[in-house]
Parts: structure tokens; sequence; C-alpha cells
């Protein structure tokens, strides 16, 4: 029974870490059809705002949940203005651009902070299930996704914002007739998706510690996820998410933690072949 | 007047290729051929995407994938077979294999462009951090330690054929290299000259179209997409012979570096990604010889690399060699200008487009 329990939270915290991973790439992905190979970068300068912010002497919480999205938006907004912009429509040259962007991050980073493991010890202690014992932190973890999750699904459907936003990657050119800015909209889908790959980059790190050449631990991770996902950023993210999450925790359990990672590709690629469109692409097609 | 720069590159890289097989051996230093060799053997990588991208519009993340398991593969073999001609053809033959599982899966599946790369990328990433780890003896291939992080630094030298034990000479080893980057680079002309070729660029031009005309676009793509998959394999055993294998091969940096040869030498021609390599190659040497340098350390290649990278997406998408052509194309219509004749049909040309 304890092992069932812990079997269960084990598989939640996965699918939560995949959630919190792709879902910045799901909003700029999805929503706008560029690809972000920075995407893991965003993740890793999220989690040096955060822990630089934590050794100036910020609130643990502050510096995870304000610091690292309010840093990681700006940076994103910066470069959909500089970079992005110019290449909308061109998918090739805005995934080369962001890979080069993604290279002189890595760069950057290794110039400023050092090739070095920096981290933050997990809050908020552990927790016994029998003879088990889990981080509370990764329970908070669970729902943190769980929020953003319905955050998200709730300003999509429900806010004027939410429709603009759908109406503009729906069909740029009727909204714009309509009297909202394209570009605006961009810019701000952009930057919101660079937040909340910040808050993740931020969240992470008491978990799994920061060095420059994280991101290509992550990114494959978010890529396979999103695009199994489909066309509907929220649900299709959550659905594969949950899939993937579980097949990589059962064979992390049976097996050992590459093999894991191996099986979610593994599982990922064939998916693909049946399923080329994503999991939404063929079911729940009206869902966001 | 293409005509006569595409014979031209021709004679150039030949007397160039020739001139380096022949000329260099004789002058150098073993330290200078060995650089030379890993050079040559990073050149044949960049024909590999420089024909599937740039001809066959595959945009493959991933080419250290078979670049890392041609090495493995060719280092694992000679480790158990004790001679390197079988080992040597083995490390072409199962790249080519993994490059026909994993096309049969993106082609008939019909994955978009984009999806593709994003495939590739992650093959080659879970086998960057699958070989990472493999240290220990549980990971023991017949004779051969995987040896995890470290890589195989005991990787043999290719040997004469047919006499195991008599080793090639570091120099010989680059004439082989050289070689070879010819034969391939030539065989790619030749290839893309043959119907099959023809058909691959239509490909490019218009899968739709193509297919309608009747031909199995997933079978042209998978059997180019396995060309490419087999020139990264030769470049990764080449490059075995001059350093050794180890989990790098198969690093993002790695497939990056590639992409960005591609780039800035010029998407759509062979010579340009081979210039933009050997260029590319020389600055990261020096890159990383100034980032030791006190006061320089803010020189990380990365940053610069990445930096590079947008620039010429952004403002020369046509790499190098577009540049030399629209420079080629100013500079024959500047001498015409002079005869009146020339330059009423510039003048009628614009007037017409």
């Amino acid at each position: 029974m304890d092992y069932v329990v812990i079997l269960l939270l084990q598989i939640g915290s996965a699918v939560a870490s995949l959630v919190l991973l792709s879902i910045g790439l799901a909003v700029i992905f999805g929503m706008m059809r560029v690809i972000n190979l920075a995407h893991g970068e965003f993740l890793m300068l999220g989690g040096y705002a955060a822990i630089t912010a934590y050794n100036k002497g910020v609130n643990l919480w502050i510096a995870m949940l304000v610091v690292a999205p309010l840093t990681v938006g700006l940076f994103g907004a910066l470069v959909e203005r500089l970079v992005i912009r110019h290449l909308y429509g061109r998918l090739i040259d805005t995934m080369l651009a962001t890979w080069g962007l993604s290279l002189a991050m890595i760069g950057f980073v290794t110039v400023v902070f050092g090739n070095t493991v920096s981290g933050i010890s997990a809050p908020l202690g552990s927790l016994s299930i029998g003879g088990y014992r889990t981080g509370r932190y990764e329970i908070f973890l669970i729902g943190v996704a769980a929020l953003l999750l319905v955050a998200g699904w709730l300003v999509l459907r429900y806010t004027r914002l939410g429709l603009i936003a759908r109406g503009t990657m729906q069909n740029s050119a009727m909204a714009a007739a309509l009297g909202t800015n394209p570009s605006a909209v961009y810019a701000v889908t952009f930057a919101v998706g660079a937040a909340l790959t910040g808050l993740a980059g931020g969240l992470l790190v008491p978990l799994s510690g920061v060095v420059p050449t994280i991101g290509a631990a992550y990114i494959a991770k978010a890529f396979i996820t999103v695009i199994s996902g489909g066309a509907a950023i929220l649900s299709g993210t959550a659905i594969a998410a949950a899939l993937l999450g579980a097949i990589n925790t059962l064979t992390t359990f049976a097996f050992t933690s590459v093999l894991g990672e191996v099986a979610l590709l593994a599982a990922a690629v064939v998916l693909l072949r049946l399923l080329p469109q994503g999991i939404t692409g063929r079911f729940f097609r009206r869902a966001l | 007047m293409s005509r006569v720069a595409s014979h031209l590159g021709n004679v150039v890289v030949l007397i160039g290729g020739l001139g380096a097989l022949f000329g260099l051996p004789a002058l150098a230093e073993t330290y200078l051929i060995i650089n030379a060799t890993i050079f040559a053997a990073f050149a044949i990588l960049a024909l590999s995407l420089a024909l599937i991208w740039g001809y066959a519009g595959i945009l493959c993340f991933g080419q250290a994938a078979f670049f890392g398991l041609g090495g493995y593969t060719y280092a694992v073999a000679a480790i158990n077979f004790g001679e390197t001609t079988s080992a040597a053809a083995l490390a072409i033959l199962l790249p080519t294999i993994f490059a026909a599982l994993l096309g049969y899966f993106m082609f008939w599946g019909r994955i978009s462009d984009v999806y593709l790369g994003v495939i590739t990328l992650t093959v080659s990433l879970i086998l960057y951090r699958f070989v990472n780890q493999t240290a220990g003896e549980q990971w023991n291939i017949g004779d051969a330690p995987l040896g995890g992080f470290n890589g195989i630094p005991a990787t043999p030298i290719l040997n004469w054929p047919g006499r195991p034990g008599d080793q090639l000479a570091p120099e010989n080893i680059f004439s082989l290299t050289v070689g070879l980057l010819l034969i391939a680079y030539f065989g790619c002309k030749i290839l893309l000259a043959t119907r099959f070729g023809r058909i691959i660029v239509a490909i490019r031009e218009n899968e739709t179209r193509a297919e309608l005309l009747g031909y199995d676009v997933r079978l042209y793509k998978l059997a180019i997409f396995m060309i490419g998959g087999a020139l990264a394999a030769l470049s990764g055993l080449l490059f075995a012979n001059s350093v050794f294998v180890s989990p790098t091969m198969f690093s993002l940096p790695v497939s990056g570096q590639i992409i960005i040869w591609v780039i800035i030498g010029g998407l759509g021609t062979l010579i340009g990604p081979l210039i933009g390599c050997i260029l590319m190659q020389v600055l990261t040497n020096q890159l990383g010889t100034l980032n030791q340098v006190k006061g320089f350390a803010w020189v990380d290649p990365n940053l610069v690399l990445g930096v590079l990278l947008v620039v010429f997406v952004l403002l020369v998408p046509r790499g190098l060699t577009g540049l030399a052509t629209d420079a080629w194309r100013w500079l024959a219509g500047l001498t015409r200008r002079r005869s009146p004749a020339a330059a009423q049909a510039v003048q009628e040309r614009t007037s017409n487009p």
C-alpha cells in the first residue's frame, strides 16, 4: 500500500516536472508556431535568477516565484523585439536563430557564473509514508503544475485577453482587421511563455541545481512533451506529460533512470509514428 | 556564368585537395597533420549535412548521432576483432541501418520538417546521455569497455587491410581522410547530377508536386537520409582515428557546429559548408587559445559561435557563398557596364523583371 502511494507520488512528481518544463514552450510553440530552441537556456536563466536573488538575501519563495519569471519574461520580451520579430513565418530560421541564442546564453552564463553546479537545498522538509520518505517540495510542485494548467485554461477561455490571443493565433489578418495589434499580441505571448519558463527554471533549482549547460538536459523532454501533445496547448501538454511521465517513472523504477529516459523517447517516437499530429490532433480536438 | 563559376569551384577543390594530399605530409609537422586530419574529417561531416539539408531539405539536428555511432562502432569492433578493416566496414554499416530505422519512423510518419528537427535532436541527446553513463564493467561489449564519460582512449588506429598490427602512420591517416573527402565531395556532385539527385532536389522544391508526378517521396528521402548517415559515420570513423571516441561526439555542440558550418558557408551548396567548416574550425581553435589568455576570458567559444549564428541567420541568410556570388555578379556588372550593348541588356533586364 505504502509502496503504491509512493509510486503514485513519484509519477505525479514526474508528470508535474514535465508540465513545468514544457508549459512555456507550449505557449510559445503552440500559439505562435515559433520553435524556441533556447527554451532550455531560458529555464537555466530562470534558475540562475532565482539563485542569484536568493544569495543576495531575497526570500527563497520570492526568488523562485517572482524574480525568476520576471527576469526571464523581460529577457524574452527583449529577444522577441530584437530577433524573433524579424523571423515570423520562417520556422527553420527561427529555429536556427534561437539555437544561436542558446549557444550565446550558455557562453555568456559560463563567463559570468563559471562552469560549476550551484543549487539551493529543497525547502519544506520531507514526508514519511509508511517506511518510505518523499520531499514535501515535490508535492508542492504537483500543486503548482496543476494550478498553472487551470489558470492558463481560465485565462484563455474566459478573459478578453485570452480571446484576443486565441483569435490572433488562429487568423492574425482577421484579428488585425477587427482592431487588435498582432505584433503586440505576439510580443506579449512570447514574454508570457518566457516568464512561465523562467518560473519553471526557478522552481526546479532545489531539485536539480543549475549549470550553464543544464538546458540540454531539459530541452529534449520539453519538446517531446509539447509535440506529442499536439495542437491543444494546455490539455495536449497535460495528457502527453501524464503519459510520458508515467512511462518514464515506471521504467526508472523497474530499471535505471537512463533507461527511463530512453523509454520516454522511444514512446514519443512511436507515438508520433501513430499520431503524427500529436494526441490532440486525433482526440479531444476541440480542447484548449 | 554560374556554370563557369561551378567548374571553377570544382577545379579549386581538386587542386586544393590534391595539394593538401601531397604537399602537407611532406612539409608539415605531425601536430599540424593531425589537426588537418581532424579538419578534413569534420569537412566530411559538413558535407553530409550539406547534402541532406541543402539538397533534400531535411534539416537533421542530429547528424552527431551518426557521427558518434560511427566512431563508437569502429572502436568497439576494432578492439574485439583485433583488426580494423571489417571494423571500419561495420562502422559505416551500423549507423546507416540506424539512419534507415529512424528515417522509416520519420518519413513514413510524415512528420513535418520542424518535428523532424526536434526528433533527430532528441535522439542524439538521448544517445549522448546513454553513452555518458556507461562507465563500469556491466557496459563492456566483448573486450571493449564503453568507458562512460571518458570514452575509449585506447581507440585502435586503422591498420593496412589484411595486415593486423601494421598501423597507419598519421601521414597515411591524413592522406586517407583527405582522399575520402575528395571522393565524397565529387561523389555527392555526381550523385546530384543523376536522375536520383534531380528527384531529390525536386522533392525539396515541392514535395506534393513530386509525389503527384508519381515518385515515392518517402523512399527517396529515406535513401538520401541514409547516405547522409553513412557520410557522417565515415567522418566519425576518421575522427576516431585522429583523436579517440568519447561521448562528446554525440553532444549538442557537435550537432550545432555542423549546422553553423552549413549556414555560414551557404545552404544549398556543397563547397560552402566545406569552407564554413574549415573557417569555423580555425576560428574555434583560435578562440579556445585566446580564451585562456588573461583579460580575454569573456571570449567564450560558445558565445561567439552563438552570436555569429544569429547574425548570419538575420543578415546573411545565404551564407558566405551567397555573399561571394553577389559580389561576383556586382563585379561582373561593373566591368560589363563599360560596353554600351551590355549596359542596355542590363537595363532591359531590370525594367522587365
